[in-house]
């Protein structure tokens, strides 16, 4: 079994949502910029009108309430779409052009949804109980996903009997199975987190992602190239791997 | 029963007015009737390739809009007393085309034809989602290079859920037609191999057309190359790619076979020079 082991990135991505990502500037933050410029760049458009949360917990604690501005400009001037913050007291953006992003007060898990309600709901409404999720845990797909095509799965794992095209996405809280070639990107364990996997018949993708960490084409060898791979986590990194 | 093709691509410039007329005159050439729809409002084209642009003088936003009947827009073909062309709007943008009333001029022309080719706008937005949304077949025309490619996956992924077929749960025939092919530049590695792009893109092959100075040739005296010069390479690939639509069962031939025999026989040099 051909292995090959990858250093953990500097940059991580949480999904937290079926699209937010979340990001966590770390110190020093020239390094973590050019780290994500680097990999923003070498993503393939991956960040492109996606919606970012910034995790500021980190800049606060170390630079203090200077830092968390310097770092939310140099993050808007990236042209992400920054529609979330955590990790900071709203009191501090208070009466700064980001007092309007929404804010997760120390890490209390809170979804797109549940903001969206939040902010188009008046406050004196009752929040609808929470309903059920449906007990259903897996998602077969048996017909090829085209460019362009999303296919977002937070339950559970998702069965692909097709190729998925350079251009496609997937995204699963469990493990992502592909019964043909992935060309276009795979990102699992949004719920499941590290545990998660993915399988593929053919790899010839432009990103893959397990949990926190995620790698670009340019990161594993030709070794890999078109072979029947897994990708899993390994003591914090990303592990990729030949079956054959 | 008439059938409703679309002729698409998502991208630009790969060939789809010149199939649509070599397929329409082609289908008609074989007996059949058929008329041609350009539904590149604004930039239309249709009309110089079948050589017929002195003749348009209704349109089909006018038929759409209720300004002209349906007879008075069709143009017959001089040459192939079968086909016939529905010009596109000049002056107009694509904004002037409805759903309802495309739906309501398809199902007029579905009376009188056996076959409604539309030739496709390039892109996906609103003018390539009208001209896709009633099709029962869908041609879907790509060059040997990755970012053809890349779109025809795209627009596949729109016809199989953008579609009246598609919402309905009926199937939509798709097929692939490889156009401009360049056997040299497949050869040396220049271009991507089909058996490549059948893999990517998973659909049924309709033909392969190769990259011919007889195409221009053809589309500059306005007439489709199946009537213009029947002989070429082009115009029979155009022919057996309207037998393949019409049931037949035609061997298709990839003009990469015949180049590896030359630079079989040529060695090196061949693929050098
Ligand atoms: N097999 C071929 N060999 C050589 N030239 C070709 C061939 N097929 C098409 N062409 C040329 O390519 C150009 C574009 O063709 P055409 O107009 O049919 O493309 P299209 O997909 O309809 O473009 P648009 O997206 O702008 O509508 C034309 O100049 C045409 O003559
Ligand atoms: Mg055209």
């Amino acid at each position: 079994m051909a292995v090959e082991t990858l250093a953990a990135p500097h940059v991580t991505l949480r999904g937290r949502t079926f699209m937010a990502l979340v990001v966590a500037p770390e110190f020093p933050m020239a390094e973590w910029f050019s780290a994500f410029d680097q990999q923003m760049h070498g993503a393939g458009g991956f960040f492109i009108d996606r919606p970012i949360v910034a995790d500021l917990g980190a800049t606060l604690e170390e630079g203090g309430p200077d830092a968390v501005f310097i770092v939310l400009e140099g993050l808007e001037a990236r042209q992400l779409r920054l529609i979330g913050v955590e990790g900071v007291d709203p009191v501090l953006l208070a009466g700064t052009r980001w007092e309007r992003l929404p804010k997760t007060l120390h890490g209390r898990v809170q979804t797109l949804e549940t903001w969206a309600d939040l902010h188009a709901a008046p406050h004196d409404e009752p929040s609808p109980a929470p309903v059920a999720a449906p007990s259903v845990s897996s998602l077969l797909i048996d017909r090829p996903v085209r460019s362009g095509q999303s296919i977002v799965f937070e339950d559970g794992d998702i069965t692909i009997i097709g190729p998925v095209a350079s251009g496609a996405e997937v995204i699963a809280g469990g493990s992502i199975h592909i019964y043909g070639a992935l060309r276009g990107r795979a990102i699992a364990g949004l719920r499941a987190g590290d545990s998660a996997r993915i399988f593929c018949r053919k790899l010839e993708a432009e990103l893959v992602g397990v949990d926190r960490l995620y790698r670009t084409a340019e990161h594993w060898g030709e070794a890999l190239h078109g072979r029947s791979v897994q990708v899993m986590c390994d003591r914090g990194a990303l592990r990729l791997s030949a079956f054959d | 029963m008439s059938k409703v093709m679309v002729v698409t691509s998502g991208k630009g410039g790969v060939g789809k007015t010149t199939s649509s007329a070599s397929l329409g005159a082609a289908l008609a050439q074989a007996g059949q009737n058929v008329v041609v729809v350009d539904f590149d409002v604004g930039l239309r084209n249709l009309d110089l390739v079948m050589g017929a642009e002195r003749r348009v003088v209704f349109d089909l936003v006018n038929v759409v809009q209720g300004d002209a009947k349906l007879p008075q827009a069709l143009i017959r073909d001089k040459r192939v007393e079968t086909l016939y062309l529905l010009p596109a709007s000049q002056t107009r943008d694509k904004d002037a085309l409805t759903e309802e009333g495309v739906g309501r001029v398809i199902a007029e022309l579905r009376e009188r034809f056996d076959w409604i080719v539309c030739d496709s706008p390039a892109g996906i937005e609103k003018g390539a989602q009208l001209a896709m949304r009633f099709a029962d077949i869908a041609v879907v025309v790509t060059n040997p290079e990755v970012s053809s490619v890349r779109d025809s996956d795209r627009i596949i992924g729109m016809l199989d859920s953008k579609t009246l077929r598609a919402e309905t749960g009926e199937r939509l025939e798709k097929h692939l037609l490889l156009t401009r092919y360049d056997a040299a530049r497949a050869t040396k590695g220049e271009m991507m191999k089909v058996e490549d792009i059948l893999e990517i893109l998973a659909i049924p092959l309709l033909g392969i057309v190769a990259e011919s100075p007889d195409v221009l040739t053809a589309s500059n005296v306005g007439s489709p190359v199946t009537l213009h010069n029947p002989a070429s390479a082009a115009a029979r690939s155009y022919t057996d790619a309207a037998r393949r639509l019409m049931g037949e069962s035609v061997a298709i031939n990839t003009p990469a076979e015949k180049r590896g025999l030359m630079s079989r026989l040529f060695g090196r040099k061949a693929t050098a020079a």
